[in-house]
């Protein structure tokens, strides 16, 4: 702000920094006022319209369109009509699929959003180490991959650190990424460990939102840290939540990279989330028109999960003020 | 205001044409015209073709070679994208699993021209590559058996000696003398033996087999010598088969005997296996296994290893009464829209000679397709002092050895990703073998489509 102040006079007026509406200008300066400014700003907005329209909107328009196909992507595509979504119906790998990747996001988002809320508020209630919310970040700066075969050694049934631990406490060794009932939670819980800290932060830049003064006054009334949680705390964070869970669902759903480098979709397809089957599906069988088919499924199931989020958590709302 | 809105234009501009020129130069893979691009995906194999393009570039001046060599899970993947986009290899190396799938892509340039004489290289090798329209589509480059790999430590201090090792059989009923070495050889935490009295098959410390996974649809380092010497078959015809039989009775009772082996405690469990972290060679490398089940292209590694005294010993005879191991040849294709086809044909011509093959043999890391090529490699080997006869004799040996190749038919990908989980749950869960006949009538409807 003060910098604004320093500076030459912006081509803003006072009344539009106060949020007012701009008063109507005489056609000469519209052009080289307000009328300008929109030009550029559509300049600004290009390249991201550009990259939107190019790598987003199309791709979901020929999407939808090679689901109606039989495509192996080096000839052209067949019209099938409903064929392919006749073949998802009846696939029961299809449906084992979906099953497992509901499971990935319930334990994922569930430890996650627990955990990362629990850091959040240490972090402002505790803190004010700027190092320490650095520290909470760091898994982040890791790559997936990278993640997911340091996670691989490290739980190695035979050769891992992991199982050396549980092995030297008398315990049985845990086949972590290699038994069926393990393998899911396992890769759950890796990306937990790797998303966890920037899902804190997000929920941390909410918490800051929140008035101190509330807190102050709570306080004065003796409320307990516990009830001040959950009557100040959770109520106010509700829509910065919100948005946090439909990004981390949409997320999950997604799961793809650590699955590829620690399990493969095995030990017989106990870990073969959705993603990972279109891939296989696309790019092993090329068969692009079922895995398309499978994709616009997807996002369906995103779309209506994302919309019913949305009302649920009331995330366009707020309880401030 | 109209100079800054005329800079962000132009720079606009002039980002989004380098962006453009960019992709192109990218499309053409930065070669030039006089130059021919070749794919491989073994590292250990990049100096000896160096050597092989070099000899070439000098018989054929004003032509390049430009090797890339990328590894494995890359390669495929790379070469798919490269395909689509048309920035294909004028040649890569072609593997016979893919080759179908190539074949039905209709990818690849026939290489009839090239007049490859069959009779010049190692027995079966050539006639692998023919397509189902009769054209001939890669050039014979190596080949590769499987053997027992085993860490004379151990067999030793089991009192089994080279020559037992060497004359092992098997049969699915009480598994033979393999079943008894291997259960020899299995030790557990209170150092009991897997047939002595006691032993303890939940907590071993040295497995008697190592693990090489549950073989997908080939088992070429797994179930394929035993389902072999039992004599079964992948398919109806030795290639382009109609139909697969994983619903023999036969094959499923290799299967059921050969992963009970685990059950039994003398074969490391499933869960031992990651393809990353964990597989036979390491197991045998941290002293987990005392034997592993590889192949010829892990020689290098195994006997590379420091502290490991390794042997070899060929696969056990089976109820056939005959030996049998997968023999796999890798060959070079030239793609369909190569933008060399010229230079790629010679460059095949040469990667296929026996000149090239004995350069590449010299090297010791793989068996060249011509007779000359592997003796050069055999050399090489000795050289080393690495006794390599476990994988050639199996080739001269018509008599008490059978190879066999890996299936070749239409839809290989498809077969693969269904027994590759069918297997896993015989294997991983103990899903009874009988399920394997709903997978095998799955893959043949999809074949006979």
């Amino acid at each position: 702000m003060t910098v604004a102040s320093s500076s030459p006079p912006s081509r803003l007026s006072p009344r539009d920094v106060e949020g007012t509406a701009p008063q109507p200008r005489s056609g000469r300066k519209r052009e080289h006022g307000g009328g300008g400014d929109g030009a550029l700003a559509a300049l600004f907005i290009a390249p991201a319209m550009l990259g939107f329209l190019l790598f987003l909107f199309w791709p979901t328009l020929r999407g939808i369109y090679l689901s109606f196909t039989r495509f192996n992507l080096l000839t052209p595509a067949e019209w099938v009509g409903l064929d392919n979504y006749r073949r998802m119906v009846n696939d029961p790998i299809f449906w084992d699929s979906l099953k497992v990747t509901v499971e990935y996001v319930f334990i994922n988002i569930g430890v996650q959003t627990v955990s990362a809320l629990a850091i959040a508020v240490l972090l402002q209630r505790l803190t004010q180490s700027a190092v320490l919310r650095g520290v909470v970040l760091t898994p982040y700066l890791m790559s997936n991959v990278v993640a997911g075969i340091v996670w691989l050694w490290m739980l190695d049934t035979q050769l891992g650190i992991g199982n050396e631990i549980i092995a030297g406490l008398g315990l049985d060794r845990i086949p972590f990424l290699a038994d069926e009932t393990w393998a899911i939670p396992t890769i759950a819980l890796i990306n937990v460990w790797r998303h966890v800290g920037y899902t804190a932060l997000l929920l941390f830049a909410g918490l800051q939102a929140i008035p101190n003064d509330m807190y102050e006054a709570a306080k004065v009334d003796g409320a307990s840290e516990w009830r001040m949680f959950w009557r100040i705390t959770m109520p106010l964070l509700r829509p910065v939540l919100a948005v946090v869970l439909i990004m981390t669902v949409i997320g999950s759903f997604q799961v793809f990279d650590t699955v590829a480098v620690t399990t493969n979709g095995g030990p017989a397809n106990a870990t073969n989330v959705l993603q990972f089957y279109i891939y296989g599906s696309a790019f092993g069988r090329f068969q692009f028109g079922y895995a398309s088919a499978m994709s616009v499924a997807l996002l369906a199931v995103l779309s209506a999960i994302t919309i019913l989020q949305y009302r649920l958590t009331r995330a366009g709302q707020t309880d401030l003020g | 205001m109209r100079i800054r809105t005329r800079t962000v234009v132009a720079l606009t501009g002039a980002l989004a044409l380098s962006l453009v020129t960019g992709c192109a130069q990218g499309g053409a893979a930065g070669a030039g015209a006089n130059t021919v691009t070749y794919w491989l995906w073994d590292a250990n194999q990049l100096p000896a073709y160096q050597a092989c393009a070099k000899d070439f570039e000098k018989q054929n001046p004003g032509l390049d070679v430009k090797i890339t060599q990328m590894g494995w899970a890359d390669y495929w993947t790379k070469l798919t994208a490269s395909f689509i986009a048309g920035t294909e290899p004028d040649v890569f190396t072609d593997h016979i699993q893919k080759f179908g799938q190539f074949a039905d892509l209709n990818v690849l340039e026939p290489l009839d021209d090239l007049g490859i004489d069959e009779s010049a290289y190692q027995p079966g090798l050539a006639a692998n590559w023919t397509g189902q329209d009769g054209h001939r589509y890669g050039a014979p480059k190596d080949w590769d058996t499987v053997a027992l790999f085993y860490n004379k430590k151990l067999t030793e201090k089991a009192g089994l000696a080279a020559e037992e090792m060497g004359d092992l059989s098997w049969n699915p009923e009480d598994g033979g003398t393999f079943e008894k070495a291997i259960a020899h050889l299995t030790v557990d935490k209170n150092g009991r033996r897997g047939d002595e009295e006691g032993f303890d098959r939940k907590n071993v410390e040295v497995y008697g087999l190592a693990t090489g996974g549950a073989g997908d649809s080939d088992g070429q380092t797994t179930w394929s010598p035993f389902a072999a010497s039992a004599g079964w078959k992948y398919t109806d015809k030795a290639r382009w088969g109609t139909e697969y039989q994983y619903d023999s009775k036969t094959f499923q009772k290799v299967v059921d005997w050969y992963f009970g082996l685990a059950k039994k405690g003398y074969l490391a469990p499933f869960t031992d296996y990651t393809d990353g972290a964990n597989p036979a060679n390491a197991q045998v490398a941290s002293g987990r296994a005392a034997t592993a089940f590889d192949g010829a292209w892990m020689i290098s590694t195994y006997y590379g290893t420091k502290g490991l005294d390794v042997g070899t010993a060929v696969t056990p005879a089976g109820p056939t009464g005959k030996r049998a191991t997968m023999m796999n040849g890798l060959a070079d294709s030239i793609t369909k829209n190569a933008h060399n086809k010229a230079g790629a044909k010679k460059w095949v011509r040469y990667l296929a000679s026996d000149e090239c093959q004995r350069t590449v043999g010299g090297y010791g890391i793989v068996f060249p397709a011509t007779p000359g090529g592997t003796e050069a490699a055999v050399a090489a080997y000795e050289k080393k002092d690495i006794d390599v006869s476990a994988f050639t004799g199996p080739v001269a040996d018509k008599k008490d050895f059978t190879t066999f190749s890996f299936p070749v038919t239409d839809y290989a990908a498809d077969v693969y990703a269904l027994m590759r989980p069918a297997m896993q749950d015989v294997f991983a869960n103990n899903a009874p073998v009988k399920g394997l006949t709903k997978t095998n009538d799955q893959i043949n409807f999809i074949l006979g489509q």
